[in-house]
């Protein structure tokens, strides 16, 4: 069965078309993550799934049901908001129960899913208080654990995690997918984090400018993207797009390498001066000026003791390029 | 304030510029109250000297409470305030949410409508109220009075409140959706609490003018069961002779139910419970 199905979903704002034709299928258990410039329309998109805003045109489909009428609180979803938005005079405990006591839940029930959502996010000794009296990471599990107590066949997350510090972010990331795992629900994913996006994903859908670009797994966008956007989208540190640096491209022809694909090679195929090097210990990525004038990111597995202003030449493996015509578009190898 | 922040300096100097602003705006009340102990010879020999055994009287009291009528303007003019007050709140921060809260055709419009309540004095219309408020045969009733201020009071709480509730934080109203409050409920028991400081700063401003005014009491209900303290307290003032002692004794009066009200308003002002709620 199909959790949500999106067909030509549209939405304007007065005279701004912020999602064009909006074509999506979640299937159920499935994690889905929306990732994209800012500005490009995922949280619309989420709020509207969410029925949050109204879309001007298309249907949207929940479980069997189409939603385009149906208020929010009877969509069968719970939505995670990146400022947490916790009712800041109710306690823990309250925060976590009052959608339940708004569908009318007896009392028993809600009893039992507050004690089980915060058993299982470790909130147990925090019912009591209120929310300005937690931490950010433990609010932020007040809020996940209201969406779970809700039980909803759609969880929706708008960057959850994106207030959080590094060490933090690890952690609840990690506790999300293990979330996923336990509850196998249906989840809805919004995030700008590259490793979010690729480590906690069933299926990534990449967004531009309110349109989708592309949906696949984390591993088909990343080996097979669809056009230069997405691959310059998704990889850290991004692809290097190169028109002028290397012979033989047809004109108009732009090549695409992951900075993973350089290698130092002494008869390699790119030339040029380094002007930056950064250490990271696992990693050294080097900032490569072209002799045509192009610049290019490397990433050096392990320590390299290469030093700026130095000249290098770089050499790839044919069969890791990518190739875009003139409009962007990817073109297999044999084409090019 | 941040204890490192903290300079014994500035912390004199920004305690003495209060104290001394606290003299200046304390001064004439205490004048006032002082005097309202003398007899009116004192008041008039030596109005700044504090009452001793042999300047002090309660003649002033005396004269207002066997005034009859003093405790019914007391209390017509609580009536007045209190349910004013209320009015202004509850349909100010009704109307401040519509227009902060959801896009329709004419929201804009609608918002600059009632900011030109605030430009244009009330008063002009009084020939025209007035009018109203005999056809329809409010004269000499509260409910003219509470009507008149309840419009002249809303233009300014919508304009503040409205600014408030864009702050709001609009996560917080979704999140309450999808928990299925209703619109009433996001209103009443999300919004109306994280404003309570703006609901509180709207209530001082707007109570301090309805209490003491003269001009609509006088035109709309000046009969006797509907004189109000400030409107009552004029008979002591005759076109020759004024009572002094007993002007300055039902003003003395009429300054503690408004300070109450402002201790209670201003709690509301200073407990902040916001902090917390979004990130
Ligand atoms: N209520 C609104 N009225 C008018 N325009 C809006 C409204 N809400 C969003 N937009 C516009 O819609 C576009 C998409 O906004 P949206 O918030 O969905 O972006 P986003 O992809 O979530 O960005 P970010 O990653 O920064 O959160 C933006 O250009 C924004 O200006
Ligand atoms: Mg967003």
């Amino acid at each position: 069965m199909t959790a949500l199905k999106l067909e030509n979903v549209n939405k304007s704002f007065g005279s701004v078309h912020v999602l064009k034709d909006i074509n999506l299928t979640v299937e159920e258990g499935e994690f889905v993550v929306f990732v994209g410039p800012s500005g490009c329309g995922k949280s619309t998109l989420l709020r509207v799934i969410a029925g949050l805003e109204d879309a001007t045109s298309g249907t949207i489909t929940i479980g069997n049901e189409v939603v385009n009428t149906v208020p929010p609180a009877k969509r069968g979803i719970a939505m995670v908001f990146q400022s947490y938005a916790l009712y800041p005079h109710l306690t823990v405990k309250d925060n976590m129960a009052l959608g339940l006591k708004q569908e009318g839940q007896p009392k028993s029930i809600v009893e039992e899913r507050v004690t089980s959502a915060s058993r299982m996010l470790d909130l147990d000794q925090y019912l009591t208080r209120r929310p300005a009296e937690l931490s950010g990471g433990q609010r932020q599990r007040v809020a996940i654990g209201r969406a779970i107590v809700r039980d909803p066949k759609l969880f929706l997350f708008d960057e959850p995690l994106s207030n959080l510090d590094a060490a933090l972010r690890m952690n609840t990331r990690v506790e999300i997918a293990a979330l996923h795992r336990t509850l196998s629900a249906s989840m809805i994913y919004v995030t700008h984090d590259q490793i979010e996006a690729m480590t906690l994903a069933d299926k990534i859908v990449v967004l531009r400018d309110g349109r989708i670009e592309q949906v696949g797994s984390p591993m088909e966008l990343y080996n097979n993207p669809a056009n230069r956007f997405v691959a310059g989208f998704l990889g850290s540190p991004s692809m290097n797009f190169l028109d002028r640096s290397v012979s033989g491209l047809a004109a108009g022809r732009t090549l695409g390498i992951r900075p993973e694909h350089l290698t130092l090679r002494a008869d390699g195929q790119l030339s040029g001066e380094v002007t930056h090097v950064e250490r990271l210990g696992g990693d050294t990525n080097l900032l490569v000026r072209t002799d045509q004038g192009e610049t290019l990111t490397v990433r050096l597995f392990g320590q390299n003791a290469t030093e700026v202003g130095s000249r290098i030449s770089l050499g790839f493996d044919a069969a890791a390029a990518f190739y875009f015509d003139d409009a962007d578009q990817r073109i297999l190898p044999a084409a090019a | 304030m941040n204890k490192a922040r903290r300079n014994p300096g500035t912390t004199i100097a920004a305690h003495g510029a209060l104290v001394l602003y606290t003299l200046i705006a304390l001064f004439p009340v205490f004048v006032i109250l002082i005097n309202s102990f003398k007899t009116r010879k004192a008041i008039f020999r030596e109005p700044m000297a504090l009452p001793n055994t042999e300047s002090f009287s309660m003649i002033g009291y005396e004269t207002v409470l066997k005034q009859g009528d003093f405790f019914l303007y007391f209390q017509n003019s609580m009536i007045v305030t209190v349910v004013s007050l209320f009015l202004v709140l509850l349909f100010g921060a009704m109307a401040a949410f519509a227009l902060a809260e959801y896009r329709f055709r004419g929201n804009t419009l609608m918002g600059l409508y009632l900011a030109l309540g605030i430009m244009i004095p009330i008063r002009i219309g009084t020939v025209a109220i007035l009018e109203m408020m005999v056809a329809t045969g409010l004269v000499n009733t509260l409910t003219a009075l509470i009507l008149v201020y309840t419009a002249q009071g809303l233009p300014l709480a919508v304009f503040i409140l409205s600014a408030f509730m864009k702050g709001v934080s609009d996560d917080l109203k979704n999140a309450g959706r999808i928990d299925g409050l209703s619109e009433y409920m996001i209103f009443f028991r999300l919004v109306l609490p994280l404003v309570r400081p703006a609901l509180a700063t709207v209530a001082v401003f707007n109570m301090i003018p309805i209490w003491n005014d003269l001009w609509f009491p006088l035109i709309l209900a000046p009969s006797e069961e509907t004189k109000t303290l400030t409107l009552g307290s004029q008979v002591f003032i005759g076109q020759f002779v004024t009572d002094w002692n007993a002007v300055l004794s039902a003003l003395s009066m009429a300054i503690l139910p408004v300070m109450i009200l402002y201790v209670f308003f201003s709690r509301q002002l200073i407990r902040g419970i916001t902090s917390g709620a979004v990130k």
